[in-house]
């Protein structure tokens, strides 16, 4: 595959050209580093924390300018940077998040993008905990099987979003969840919990600590699991954020009829490493040379060793590790590929449920 | 918590803030607020993501400052546009333009714009004050406005299209109809089922954007009819009376400000909601409780204090929400919380907890924004008020420059500025049809989210019905949507009454049968296709809302076609303006349009600069009746401001056809 290829030759080459990267110099240049979103959401924020400090590290310091493309979900701007693929200069970094991802794993007929053309330098990993109404909590006991009576309601944002994660665990763990689609972000679902619309729901860990750990404080809200994290092998492990909660893997494993092998299992894994595990990743066009590649590689591994950064990161990003270099091609290729099995295991399934196709 | 504790950490907020820096920081953001709110279709989101790649590592308080002066000012600012030009600045000040525009135009343009200020202002620090206490109460009041709630304000807010239906008020209602089945277009908020859209046309996907419609429904067809007269907006070229006047109408209207400012702050506090209700639920209150409603849309002075107390009050109700519970409440708000996190702030309940002084500060900063950005505003109001007293046709090619900039930040695509000109001929007819405009926008702004709250309301009572017949009339029948479906009734009733005062257009000409036929042909053919569309998509959630609202203005449509075959054609229902003083001002419609057409084409040849270039030449030189000097000079300012602009704002410009082939350097490629 040619990703592979890709990832072994970013391998050797980091290891080799640590000297070549020195005569690169970005001074006085403007650097667009752009995401296919608008200024409003996450991924801005994710793309202004690291758009100075990128600039600061690299040769010269150039000026790292964040440029917004929205548009179709996020694959009109991929489908922009896809067509901008012999720009070898450098100058021109692309950020891409989940929402990028998913419609590119499902097969969406708006992509044009080529995943395995782009050459990943940095993957940034985030984390999510599910939480409960306080009465449907004290049932929780480390599997799910007190708690399939109920009818859910959960707020969301639409299923084949990042909420293809949680609406798929919930229906592995055998919970009749009732998604209210068309949601605006995950902060008015868990809104919709607040105000006892919603009895399931899920935050990503910075808003999770930031506004549910005071409702749990408060015994208004339980967490019940994470969606854990992944380690170097690609296995899932618990959140290093939240070590103390099991994961949705020990979850499904305790609960009855929810299986951690098998095409839903690994249906729900390909995804959770696209939406989670490597949410958001910047890529360097497919033609820039090994030479500005390394450069890149060395002022990231510069910028995310830095004294401090992981305080700061962790405020805005979540305390998670962020890849660089070939970490970020292997962490990319598991979060690009899934088996076709799965794929069509997914698409039956939005059918079916949800009445969602992709044609 | 404690009240004298507030009361502490708000006097120590104050010393944070006061503060050589800090203050520098508060006033830059409020200039930089100031400058990006007058220029129409640019507003909070546009400055804030100026300001946001510096907020890293930042002092907070200093952060907080910039971005709250900028956020706070742009309402005040955006009045500007409304009131001289009658090009809404932004979302939350259209109503502005229903009574600010009219006053423009007689003379009046300083004493409307001061007025606006002085209201802007205190509503402004009506929202700091209400934002300081509410903070630490707000949370159980917000928690109350659960979906059937926010729904019933949305309809209360569709409500406000029964005053402002014009003559006619089934056209108010095709009009309102319309405007939702606009914005319906796209791929649906529930479950993405595409309507009157296809993937093969990925533009359309992502439906019509509001600054793209606002602009073309209120800017274009204004700057057209504007530049057909070839004279200045304010007829006779004079100023009337001036700023002092303006301050003396908000003292005479001061309870109808505060009446409004309490609405705004309101309506803010409720999230999910936005700023595009505030204005016209203001405006709509202003006009039911007014004892003479008959200069109301011709130039009434509280028609622009109702909504300018609103707006500002918004962004201090608005700050609630955002604040403790982190959830934005508009496009800036959450470009905003995204600066809080680079400030290493995460809002939350425990913001307002732990960091009462921190949080304090945005309270001051808020008030003292108001307080720079007013002054400012009226000090100026009396010299911008001349732009009005200048000769339109040399202010309009800089203005449409400016529109079509404005629009393409929306998706960056040539294809924004088509649809700009295509809405705008929309706007056009609607505006010579008597169609009523307002009612048609605020069917598209409303659309999405009264389909988004229809479908999850219904959801969710239907999962509450099914455990109990009681539990789901809980629901649906709260003492507040009580209320508020009482506050529809009869701001309906009362809204019908009044309308026959609150006139866009005074004369109503009326010609031949033929032209507003087909008008309101082709709207009918539209509307047909849309409901044949809706039928045909298979996902039910998806399906209804533009189905019903389709079938509804449909038939709306039908029962004029046919008022139309049955009366004379002197009746109302055929106003045309062409067939008044419009038709007979020194330049043609069609031929007034070509030039913005002519820019459009240049620009999928050549890319915007270019296009610009040519276009700014040659209408100097024909209409301006320019000397080629004089028509070079003239350019040269409008490219070097927009040039500036973009540079500033990181923005690049719109290609065409020539850069696919030629690798151009900046401003050009």
């Amino acid at each position: 595959m040619k990703i592979t290829a890709v990832a072994a030759f970013t391998a050797v080459a980091t290891v080799s050209g640590g000297l070549a990267a020195s005569a690169q110099s970005y001074e006085g240049a403007t650097i667009d580093y752009v995401i296919p979103f608008s200024e409003s959401g996450g991924s801005a924020q994710w793309a202004n924390f690291f758009a100075p400090l990128i600039g600061q590290a690299l040769p010269g310091a150039p000026t790292v300018v964040v440029r917004y493309r929205p548009g179709a979900g996020s694959t009109e701007g991929a489908n922009w940077f896809q067509g901008e693929q012999d720009s070898n200069d450098g100058l021109l970094i692309f950020g891409d998040s989940g929402s990028t991802k998913f419609p590119y794993l499902l097969g969406d007929p708006r992509v044009r993008y080529q995943y395995q053309d782009w050459t990943p330098i940095l993957a940034s990993a985030t984390g999510g905990v599910v939480y409960l109404p306080p009465d449907l909590g004290e049932r929780f006991d480390g599997d799910m099987d007190d708690l399939k009576d109920e009818i859910y309601l959960y707020g969301s944002q639409g299923a084949t979003t990042l909420d293809l994660v949680p609406l798929l665990a919930f229906k592995m763990l055998g919970l009749q969840v009732d998604p209210v689609f068309g949601v605006e972000g995950r902060g008015d679902g868990r809104l919709m919990f607040e105000r006892g619309e919603a009895n399931i729901d899920y935050q990503t860990s910075s808003a999770y600590i930031a506004n549910v750990q005071p409702l749990v404080d408060g015994g208004l809200a339980v967490p019940i699991f994470t969606w854990g994290a992944l380690d170097e092998t690609g296995t899932i492990v618990r959140d290093p954020t939240f070590p103390d909660m099991p994961t949705f893997k020990e979850v499904c494993e305790a609960t009855e009829g929810c299986e951690t092998s098998g095409t839903a299992w690994d249906a729900w894994k390909a995804f959770f490493v696209a939406g989670f595990a490597n949410q958001k990743t910047i890529f360097l066009p497919q033609s820039a040379p090994q030479e500005v590649v390394d450069t890149y590689i060395a002022a990231l591994n510069d910028v995310v060793s830095a004294e401090g950064f992981q305080a700061k990161a962790e405020e805005v990003l979540g305390a998670y590790p962020q890849l660089v270099g070939p970490a970020a091609v292997e962490a990319t290729e598991q979060a690009t590929n899934i088996s076709d099995e799965a794929k069509q295991y997914v698409l039956d399934w939005l059918k079916e449920d949800y009445g969602v196709t992709m044609e | 918590m404690d009240f004298s504790v507030a009361m502490g950490e708000l006097v120590e907020a104050f010393v944070l803030i006061f503060q050589p820096v800090q203050l520098a920081y508060l006033f830059g953001g409020v200039l930089l607020g100031l400058s990006i709110g007058v220029l129409p279709g640019l507003g909070g989101i546009a400055g804030l993501a100026l300001v946001l790649p510096f907020m890293y590592g930042m002092d907070p308080v200093a952060g907080l400052a910039l971005m709250v002066g900028l956020i706070a000012v742009i309402p005040t600012s955006d009045t500007f546009s409304s009131v001289l030009l009658g090009i809404p600045g932004s979302s939350a000040s259209q109503a502005t333009v229903l009574d600010g525009f009219p006053l423009a135009k007689q003379g009046h343009a300083a004493r409307a714009l001061s007025a606006a200020f002085a209201s802007s202002l205190f509503g402004g620090l009506f929202g700091a004050v209400i934002l300081s206490f509410f903070i630490l109460i707000a949370r159980p009041l917000i928690l109350a406005f659960g979906l059937p709630e926010m729904l019933m304000i949305t309809i209360l807010g569709m409500s406000m299209v029964a005053i402002l239906a014009g003559r006619v008020p089934l056209k108010g209602v095709v009009a309102a109809g319309t405007g939702i089945m606009a914005g319906t277009i796209g791929a649906a908020p529930a479950g993405g089922s595409l309507r009157m859209s296809t993937y093969d046309f990925p533009y359309i996907v992502d439906g019509l954007q509001l600054v793209i419609v606002g602009l073309g429904i209120y800017a274009v067809p204004e700057i057209v009819s504007l530049l057909r007269q070839d004279r200045p907006i304010a007829e006779g070229g004079t100023l009337g009376d001036g700023w002092v006047q303006g301050v003396k109408d908000w003292w005479d209207n001061k309870w109808l400000s505060v009446r409004c400012a309490v609405i705004g702050v309101l309506v803010g506090v409720i999230p999910g909601l936005g700023g595009s209700v505030v204005d016209w639920i203001a405006y709509g209150s202003a006009v039911q409780t007014a004892k003479d409603r008959s200069m109301f849309g011709q130039g009434d002075i509280r028609g622009v204090i109702a909504p300018e107390s609103s707006n500002n009050a918004k962004e201090g109700g608005g700050l609630v929400p955002t604040l403790i519970f982190g959830i934005p409440g508009s496009g800036s708000m959450a470009i905003f919380l995204g600066g809080l996190a680079l400030l290493n702030l995460s809002p939350g309940p425990q913001m307002v907890r732990n960091n009462l002084d921190i949080t304090y500060t945005i309270v001051w900063s808020l008030a003292l924004a108001n307080v720079f950005g007013a002054g400012l505003c009226i000090l100026l109001s009396k010299y911008i008020a001349k732009l009005t007293t200048i000769r339109f046709t040399i202010l309009a090619p800089y203005l449409f420059m400016m529109i079509a900039f404005a629009a393409f930040q929306s998706r960056q695509s040539p294809l924004d500025l088509a649809a700009l000109i295509l809405i705008g001929i929309i706007g056009i007819l609607l505006r010579r049809f008597d169609f009523s405009r307002p009612a048609f926008l605020i069917g598209f702004v409303l659309s999405q989210q009264s389909e988004i709250f229809v479908n999850q309301a219904f959801q969710i009572a239907g999962a509450r019905f099914r455990r109990s017949f009681e539990n789901g009339l809980d629901y649906i029948l709260s003492p507040i949507t009580i209320v508020l479906l009482i506050l529809t009734v009869v701001s309906i009733v009362v809204g019908i009454k009044a309308s026959k005062n609150i006139r866009e257009n005074i004369d109503a000409p009326t010609g031949s049968k033929m032209a507003p036929a087909i008008f309101l042909g082709v709207v009918t053919v539209y509307l047909l296709i849309s409901v044949i569309d809706a039928f045909g998509v298979s996902r039910l959630q998806d399906k209804v809302f533009p189905l019903t609202v389709g079938l509804v203005t449909l038939a709306g449509a039908v029962l004029l076609l046919i008022r139309m075959w049955r009366t004379p054609e002197t009746d109302d229902v055929f106003i045309d303006l062409e067939e008044g003083a419009e038709g007979e001002a020194p330049h043609g419609l069609w031929s007034t349009l070509a030039w913005f057409g002519l820019l459009l084409g240049l620009t999928f040849l050549f890319g915007l600069i270019i296009a610009q270039i040519g276009f700014m030449m040659g209408f100097f030189l024909t209409r301006g009746r320019f000397g080629l000097t004089r028509a070079a000079v003239a350019t040269a300012i409008g490219i070097a401001f927009i040039m500036g602009l973009a540079s500033i704002l990181g923005r690049d410009f719109p290609p065409g056809l020539l850069q696919a082939y030629v690798d151009l350097p900046w401003p050009l490629h």
